[in-house]
């Protein structure tokens, strides 16, 4: 039966522009979500390295809940159970937006702390003598060290991040799956329009990765 | 720089009944210590004496359990709410008040600890730039001076990575000079180098001896301290067992214990 499928592509690339639509919708999604994400992420992480425990419990809460429960649950969540309890409508690239982000910030909240708590002790204690804050100690002389050693899994996150916004065809969020599920109704070609679909992902991120394999190569000779 | 109004009567630090516990563990157990402007201290002792704890405790690096530590006439944190005014008891400290505190008093790591993403000179500027909130041009300056002092002038663009372990330790004595303290303290300065790398970071602190600077040093250098010290402490078992010139101390130590550790060191002399 399959191997008598004729393959035709014509449908979907009659309707590039719906695919670009997506595309678009697929990178705005990303953008907000890696910098919400690591932004939140960073902030979370620290609280969690943090001595008083009246910050890192809550932080260590936070991690554990949204590691723990799979986004496509929490979109779905904001979209559907948040607006009964809050006052307002939530759109539906809130709703993903939300989802991805504090699962993103519950991941590379991880990292970071992992990434701070690498650097040697004595990195803070010489920034200290030198009558550094604990504050300055950490943005001028941790934190860009750490951020180096965290580079490649910070990547990872992000083609992590990536793939994620195909969940927010959940909550029929214009981006490329969504797209691709509304072509595949119209024309009746799941076939044609999903594989399409696949390798746009795979040849977005696919130089990614490789850039990424690239960084942590040179990272690891510079490191020695 | 030390005023030389104060110099004469009043001790630089004044070191009343401070202990250090960690958990059940005393390691400090009571040491009382004034230090004059231009005093150079030499502190010896065994391995878990308590003399790098010691000299840890005079920047907050630790913070005491019991006593109180002065710098130039004041007294630093204060007293816990329902006790006297005494040296006893575990003091409150506000970590603004200590960061001033360590401002004046820099210190040198046994491990060097510089600041392996920046240069030399990025070493040395860095206090300057941040904690002093110097401009560019103004810590470029400053910082290619003290590196000159260090006589490592030429190796100002250099990263830590590239310096031997002498020459990186010369960079952190630069770092601490930056920063103008009152006091300088070495926490075995020399322990992590090479035999043949010990002698160029010994000469570099005895030149600064010459200057006047006012210092405490941690060592097992016995014959630096000798030649270095204006004063030598004993420490054994948390408290200081005996002190004195490095005459006294090192050539005619009167207590037992003194003159064991002094045997063991100098077993393989030549």
């Amino acid at each position: 039966m399959s191997s008598l499928y004729k393959w035709n592509f014509g449908p979907v690339l009659e309707n590039l522009d719906v695919l670009w639509a997506g595309a678009l919708g697929t990178l705005r999604l990303f953008v907000i979500c890696v910098v919400l994400g690591f932004g939140f992420g960073l902030v979370v992480g620290l609280g969690r390295h943090a001595r008083s425990r009246w910050v890192h419990l809550p932080a260590t809460a936070f991690v554990e809940f949204f590691r723990n429960t799979p986004v496509l649950v929490q979109i779905l969540w904001f979209y559907y159970a948040l607006p009964i309890l809050l006052p307002f409508q939530i759109s539906p690239l809130t709703a993903a937006a939300l989802g991805i982000s504090l699962n993103s910030a519950a991941f590379s909240a991880e990292i970071f702390r992992g990434g701070i708590e690498s650097i040697d002790r004595g990195q803070a204690e010489a920034a200290r003598a030198l009558g550094m804050t604990a504050a300055q100690a950490m943005r001028r002389i941790v934190l860009p060290q750490a951020l180096r050693r965290m580079l490649p899994a910070l990547t990872n996150r992000g083609i992590e991040i990536f793939k994620m916004t195909t969940l927010a065809s959940a909550v029929a969020y214009v981006e490329l799956l969504q797209q691709g599920k509304l072509l595949s109704s119209l024309n009746f070609n799941p076939i044609e329009t999903y594989t399409v679909i696949a390798l746009v992902f795979f040849l977005c991120l696919f130089p990614l990765v490789q850039a990424t394999y690239a960084l942590e190569r040179r990272l690891g000779r510079s490191d020695a | 720089m030390t005023t030389p109004a104060a110099s004469a009567t009043q001790p630089l630090l004044r070191v009343r009944g401070l202990e250090k516990r960690f958990g059940d563990h005393a390691v400090l157990r009571g040491i009382d210590l004034d230090v004059m402007p231009g005093d150079r201290i030499a502190i010896l002792g065994a391995s878990g004496s308590g003399k790098s704890t010691l000299l840890r405790c005079l920047n907050f690096m630790e913070r005491p359990s019991a006593g109180v530590v002065e710098l130039a006439g004041q007294a630093i944190g204060r007293t816990a709410p329902g006790k006297g005014a005494d040296t006893t008891g575990e003091r409150r400290y506000d970590e603004a008040e200590l960061t001033r505190v360590r401002q004046r008093v820099g210190m040198v790591f046994q491990q060097f600890n510089l600041f392996p993403h920046m240069t030399a000179l990025g070493n040395v500027m860095e206090g300057l730039r941040t904690v002093r909130g110097q401009r560019e041009a103004e810590a470029h300056t400053r910082a290619q001076a003290e590196l000159a002092r260090v006589g490592l002038a030429d190796k100002a663009e250099a990263y830590p990575a590239r310096l031997s372990g002498g020459q990186k330790q010369r960079v952190a004595i630069a770092r601490a000079l930056a920063m103008d303290p009152e006091v300088l303290l070495f926490d075995e300065p020399t322990s992590a180098l090479d035999p043949e790398l010990v002698g160029e970071v010994l000469r570099t602190i005895r030149s600064l001896a010459e200057e006047g600077r006012t210092m405490l040093l941690v060592t097992h250098e016995i014959g630096f301290a000798y030649h270095f010290a204006s004063r030598v402490l004993f420490l054994h078992d948390g408290v200081i067992h005996e002190q004195g010139t490095p005459d006294q101390v090192l050539r005619h130590p009167t207590e037992p214990r003194t003159r064991a550790f002094i045997e063991r060191h100098r077993e393989f002399d030549f």
